[in-house]
This record gives structure tokens, C-alpha cells and sequence, in this order.
């Protein structure tokens, strides 16, 4: 069998997710010997059309180019992933979606007018059809490596959906929610990380999203009991991956029922 | 006869840019490097987010030196708030500092500029001629990355800092369990600063103005004043007064420039032609052994500077594991009140400033984020205009490409500093 051919392209990001690989320092020259990188911008100047076997793509939709962009992608790829909190949720910058995006620009910028972009930061899925979501802000490397793997061996990738809140039991870290009173949002948030943040004696902020059976109904009163500043609640939640749905309508919801401090 | 030349996409940089130059009869026109990375707002939607979650979200701004982000960012709260940190708090900043710098100077030297250098694509064909130098490559950057990971939890976006010092210590066993491959990593920093002064940089000489982080005590990376070579020297708080930034509507992108209008030039080259005496003996010892001293206005010979930096990095990093010993808290106590604050630091491509106003009730009111790509972007303009008339006229199309585009990644252009890159609507006159 041929090597699959690989490309990894970049939308509204910071990078961090596609570095991933490049961290992969132990594994990097196996990878590279078991996948051909036929696009890599960050790695490589060799670019190759397409089509590809497999694409991953970091980063959010934000402009009318990268609208465009993404179906292109699509059309040319087999199996598209899509990596990190950007191209699954929207990421830091899906913020803009929920404020007046003309005045952010104003805010930023002498020349509004001459920004090109979308109203709003959204998640690859909103616009093609994606394969596999692997989250996280940044993504956890070796999730990568085990989807790549995974369609090398021509199986499921196994990517655990658990919380972070198990996380912090198996590695023996005393709850800081429970024990010192600072919110966390690790019950409700993805596993990925390895808990560091509690680890770290700080509450997680949800930097990997909703974990698929997270109860935020029950969550969300006791974040808010345990608020170190007004309407940390909503700070915590709507964050790295605040556009994702689940977080997105609890925070929704919370603000109906009592109106921000 | 008119020419366009246009590169679409930009390899091996951190983000995305794009270069158009248009010539008449053999004559530059026009140039634009053009970033169309999109704007991400960071320093709108900061507006009401709590200082202490700052530290995390400009983090997000570049995930190849979020450490700079979370360092100028912790920085200016503090001097917003009259925090004062505690010396070992000091230390250990200086130390992830160390560890950022690795990662991103061995990333930066061995996979972005070197295949450049060597006429390849990529690391990945540096591998199948000299694997072993690849493989320790590779040992050195990871070694900055588990650093990283030993104090902040992981090596992109790490968790640990904290507007006052940092949430916990880190073990001190972990760190103290680095300190023999640290030792390795010197060594290898050394043998990478021989290497490379052997590599065939392209004759390149500009007029710069440098400016960079000047500290009295050390090289200056996360603390000091900023310095230029004019000699002018400013506190942090003055920044703004010598360095400008516009949303000029003719160009593509926010310009930093002096306030006379000039062009300037941060980064590793800046930091060493201003603070080349403080280089600790191991650092200066081989900059002497290869001939490399200041002054130097090669940009291209930024890598060497960053090969001379990476073993300062190592030797300061050996020195403060080897102290580490933390007893008091990790964190200082303050009390929130309405202020200004002003932090300034290099990140691994330059100076990087950053500006607050905040409430007493703790949130922020203003930011203001001043990234080194940004201040470089009209000195990368000035010098692909000087260069693109050697190369446009008597080489390929794709051969002038690749020249330019090389000049372009001596600069270590961190793209997705998006607070300011964007990319706007092409104006046609």
C-alpha cells in the first residue's frame, strides 16, 4: 500500500495545534516515514496539489476567503479532521459572536472598513462535512498521532470522551472545587489535557469544551456559588470554547434566568 | 513591460502571508507583503475579561511563544496593580523563559531557516542526509518543551502563570531531574553555534535600527528597558513615545514606526548587537571561537545570533535549576484599584508590548498589544524591496520566489501575532 498523503492546513489560529506535530519530537521521523506530508506550510515548502488522502485542519472559519477555502479543501480530501478548539468550536475567536462585531473592529483597528471577515468565528462542521473532531486548546499531541495511526491501521481511533474530573481522581489530585472552594469546570469538560490545570492548584477552564455527557444544569449553580468575582460563571464557560453548543446554550440559559452582576 | 510576481502562500512560518510585487521595465512599483491572516480582535473582546484570565488568553495569540504573551501580559497587570513579585517568583519566570526560547530557536534555526540555508524543502530531507544531527535537534527542542511542561503543565499554552507569580511551584525534583540532559543540551547548543556559522548566508546588509530589551544585570529577555541603537533608552512606560503604530489605508497591514517615521528591526539580532557585553562567558566564549561579534546587519545571520542565544538560554537555565529551591508563597497578595500598567519582554522574535488599563472591581478596560512581527513588518517591506531587484530580473520565477521568501523567514515572522495581522479588502487605483 502506498503511504496516505497528508496535508495540514491552517485557518483563523494561533498555531498551536499544528505545532503539535511538530512537538512530536520522539515520533516526528517514524510519522514522516509512514505518512507522505504532501502540504505542511508551517514544516515544508514543497507543496503538492491535492488530492490528499487525509486533511487536518486547524483553525476557524472567520473569513469570506476561508468560507471558500474549506469547501475546496473538502472536495479534495478523503478523510477530513478537523484539530483543536478552533476548527471544532470557533475558539478564542468565536467571542466575537456574541458581542457587536462592528464595535470590537472599532476597538482594534483606526480602519474598520478595510477588514474583510465573517461575522462570526465558526467551527469547520458548520460549513463541510467532517470526519473526526479532535479537541482541545491546544489539542493533546498524541491524540493526532493516535488518529493518523488509527487510519493507517485501518480502525477507530480511540479518543476518550470521559472529563476531566475523572482525570483528577486517577492521578490522585485533590479536588480544588471541593476542598478550597475554587470553581472548576473539569466535571463538564472534555479529558485531553491530563487535568494540569487542577494539578497546577487552579480550576480548569474548559480550554477542551463540553465533555459529551456533561450536566451543566446541575453544574452551573455551583460554579456560581463559588464565583471569586461577579459572572466568573460566564467567564469560564464562554472562553476557549464558548461557541460550543453545549456551553454556548447553558451560558445562554444562565443569562435569561439571572441577568449578568 | 510590466511584471508581477506574486507567492501566494509563505512556507515555513508560524501563520500565513503572502508577498505581491509589481515592476515596470525593470523597476520595483510596487511591494506589498501582504498577511492574510484574519483579524481575531484580541484586544477588543479582553475589554470586561477578568485581569486574571489574561495571562491565558493572549496566550492564545501565537502558540509558538505563548510564554512571551502570558510574561509581557502578567507584567503590565502587575505594574498596573503595584505588584511586587518575589525574587524566586522572578526566577522562575526567567527560567520558562529559557525553556520558550529553546523550543522556539531550535524550531526556528533547525525546520524553519536552515533548509533555506541548506537548499531543501524541509527538516524532514535535512533527515535523510544527516539524521543524527536531526534526532538532536529534535533531543534539544523537546528538552525545551518538557521544561515548559515541567512548569506550566504542558508546552503550548502552558497553565502555571498567574497575574503576581505563578498557582503552584513546580516539583522540584522534576526540575532538578532535567538538569543532566540540560547539560547535553549545552553542549549540543555549542556544537549548533559551530554548524552553523559554516552555512552560506547571502551576502545581505542593511541599515538598521535596532531595538530591544535592554536589562544593567543580563541579556536581557524578560525584563529591562528598551533600547535603540540610535542610544536613545526609554522605560517601559515611554514605549509608546518612541514607537508608533498605524492602520495606514494604502497598506495591507498595522505598521510600527518610529516616531520620525522610520523603519526598525527587533529580534535576536537587535537584542545581540545592543547586548552582546552582558552574553554570559559560555555564549560569548564561542560567539569569539566563530567570529561572530557585533555589530552584524545580516539578517540573514539572525540564526547565528540565535544559535549564540540558545547556549545563553541553556547556561542561564542550568544555573537557576541548579538554585531552585522555592519557600515562599508562589504568589503575591495585592489589592485591586484603577490603573494603568505597561509590560514589556522578548519573545524569541522580538520585543513584545503590552499595555492595560483596569478597574479595582478587577476587569480590564483597555489593551493594547504591540507584537514583534508587527514591528517588523515595514523593515521586512524595506528589505524585500532592496533585494527584490537582484533577484526578479535574472533568476526564475521560482527561483526569485524562494530568495525572497528566505529573507522573509530570517525574520521569524510569527504571522499569527493576529492581534495586528489581517488581511484587507485589495484596494485597485
Amino acid at each position: 500500500m502506498s503511504k496516505p498523503r497528508v496535508a495540514v492546513h491552517k485557518f483563523s489560529s494561533c498555531d498551536g495545534c499544528q505545532l503539535g506535530i511538530l512537538n512530536l519530537e520522539d515520533e516526528l521521523l517514524d510519522l514522516v516515514g509512514a505518512i507522505e506530508i504532501a502540504y505542511f506550510l508551517e514544516a515544508t515548502s514543497k507543496i503538492q496539489p491535492g488530492p490528499y488522502d487525509v486533511a487536518l485542519v486547524e483553525g476557524s472559519v472567520s473569513t469570506p476567503h476561508e468560507k471558500k477555502r474549506i469547501q475546496e479543501i473538502r472536495e479534495e480530501s478523503g478523510v477530513l479532521i478537523a484539530i483543536g478548539a478552533c476548527a471544532t468550536s470557533g475558539g478564542i475567536q468565536s467571542l466575537r459572536n456574541f458581542v457587536d462585531h462592528t464595535k470590537l473592529a472599532e476597538t482594534v483597528y483606526d480602519h474598520p472598513e478595510y477588514l474583510d471577515y465573517l461575522e462570526k468565528a465558526t467551527p469547520v462542521s458548520d460549513h463541510v462535512k467532517v470526519d473526526l473532531e479532535i479537541y482541545g486548546c491546544p489539542v493533546n499531541k498524541y491524540q493526532i498521532l493516535e488518529a493518523v495511526i488509527s487510519l493507517l491501521q485501518q480502525r477507530t481511533p480511540n479518543l476518550p470522551t470521559h472529563s476531566v474530573c475523572l482525570d483528577c481522581k486517577r492521578n490522585g489530585t485533590v479536588c480544588v472545587m471541593v476542598t478550597q472552594g475554587i470553581p472548576c469546570v473539569g466535571p463538564v469538560t472534555r479529558t485531553g489535557c491530563g487535568a494540569i490545570c487542577p494539578a497546577n492548584g487552579r480550576g480548569c477552564y474548559g480550554c477542551f469544551g463540553p465533555a459529551p455527557q456533561a450536566e451543566l444544569d446541575a453544574m452551573i449553580p455551583l460554579l456560581q456559588a463559588a464565583e471569586e468575582y461577579p459572572n466568573q460563571t460566564e467567564h469560564l464557560l464562554r472562553n476557549f470554547a464558548g461557541y460550543a453548543p453545549a456551553f454556548r446554550d447553558a451560558v445562554d440559559a444562565m443569562l435569561e434566568e439571572s441577568p449578568k452582576k | 513591460m510590466t511584471k508581477n510576481i506574486s507567492i501566494p502562500a509563505l512556507a515555513r512560518v508560524e501563520g500565513e502571508g503572502a508577498l505581491y510585487i509589481r515592476t515596470k521595465d525593470n523597476e520595483i512599483e510596487h511591494i506589498e507583503l501582504n498577511i492574510y491572516e484574519p483579524p481575531r480582535f484580541f484586544e477588543g473582546f479582553l475589554q470586561g475579561r477578568y485581569f486574571q484570565e489574561v495571562p491565558d488568553i493572549t496566550a492564545r495569540i501565537c502558540g509558538i511563544c505563548p510564554v512571551a504573551y502570558q510574561m509581557s501580559s502578567a507584567k503590565a497587570l502587575e505594574n498596573a496593580y503595584d505588584v511586587e513579585i518575589s525574587q524566586e517568583v522572578y526566577d522562575l519566570r526567567r527560567l520558562l523563559y529559557c525553556a520558550e526560547f529553546i523550543e522556539s530557536h531550535v524550531l526556528h534555526m533547525y525546520m524553519l531557516q536552515a533548509p533555506d540555508l541548506l537548499g531543501v524543502d524541509s527538516v524532514i530531507e535535512i533527515a535523510a542526509i544527516a539524521p543524527d544531527v536531526v534526532k538532536k535537534a529534535l533531543r534539544s527542542k523537546k528538552l525545551g518543551n518538557d521544561l515548559l511542561k515541567t512548569i506550566g503543565g504542558r508546552s503550548v499554552h502552558p497553565v502555571s502563570t498567574k497575574v503576581g507569580g505563578f498557582y503552584r511551584w513546580p516539583d522540584k525534583d522534576k526540575i532538578k531531574g532535567l538538569i543532566e540532559d540540560f547539560k547535553w543540551g549545552l553542549e549540543f547548543a555549542k556544537e549548533t553555534a559551530r554548524w552553523a556559522v559554516g552555512l552560506d548566508f547571502p551576502d545581505f546588509e542593511m541599515e538598521y535600527e535596532y531595538v530591544a530589551v535592554s536589562h544593567p544585570d543580563h541579556y536581557a529577555i524578560y525584563d529591562g528597558d528598551v533600547l535603540s541603537s540610535t542610544g536613545k533608552r526609554v522605560p517601559v512606560e515611554d514605549y509608546e513615545t518612541l514607537y508608533l503604530e498605524s492602520h495606514v489605508p494604502q497598506s495591507t497591514a498595522l505598521h510600527s514606526h518610529t516616531t520620525e517615521g522610520n523603519s526598525y528591526f527587533v529580534g535576536p539580532l537587535a537584542r545581540y548587537n545592543l547586548n552582546f557585553n552582558q552574553l554570559r562567558p559560555a555564549a560569548k566564549g564561542i560567539a569569539n571561537e566563530i567570529g561572530f561579534k557585533p555589530p552584524q546587519h545580516n539578517p540573514y545571520k539572525g540564526l547565528l545570533a540565535r544559535a549564540i542565544e540558545t547556549i545563553e538560554v541553556y547556561d542561564v537555565a542550568l544555573e537557576l535549576m541548579e538554585a531552585y529551591d522555592p519557600q515562599g508563597p508562589p504568589h503575591a497578595k495585592f489589592d485591586l484599584k484603577d490603573g494603568e500598567g505597561y509590560g514589556v519582554s522578548e519573545a524569541p522574535r522580538g520585543l513584545l508590548y503590552h499595555r492595560y488599563k483596569v478597574g479595582k472591581d478587577g476587569l480590564i478596560k483597555e489593551a493594547k498589544i504591540t507584537p514583534p512581527t508587527a514591528q517588523n513588518y515595514a523593515q521586512m517591506e524595506a528589505d524585500l524591496a532592496r533585494l527584490a531587484p537582484e533577484v526578479l530580473f535574472d533568476r526564475s520565477h521560482e527561483e526569485a520566489s524562494l530568495a525572497l521568501e528566505h529573507l522573509l523567514r530570517s525574520y521569524d515572522p510569527c504571522i499569527s501575532c493576529s492581534t495586528h495581522f489581517l488581511k484587507l479588502k485589495h484596494e485597485r487605483v
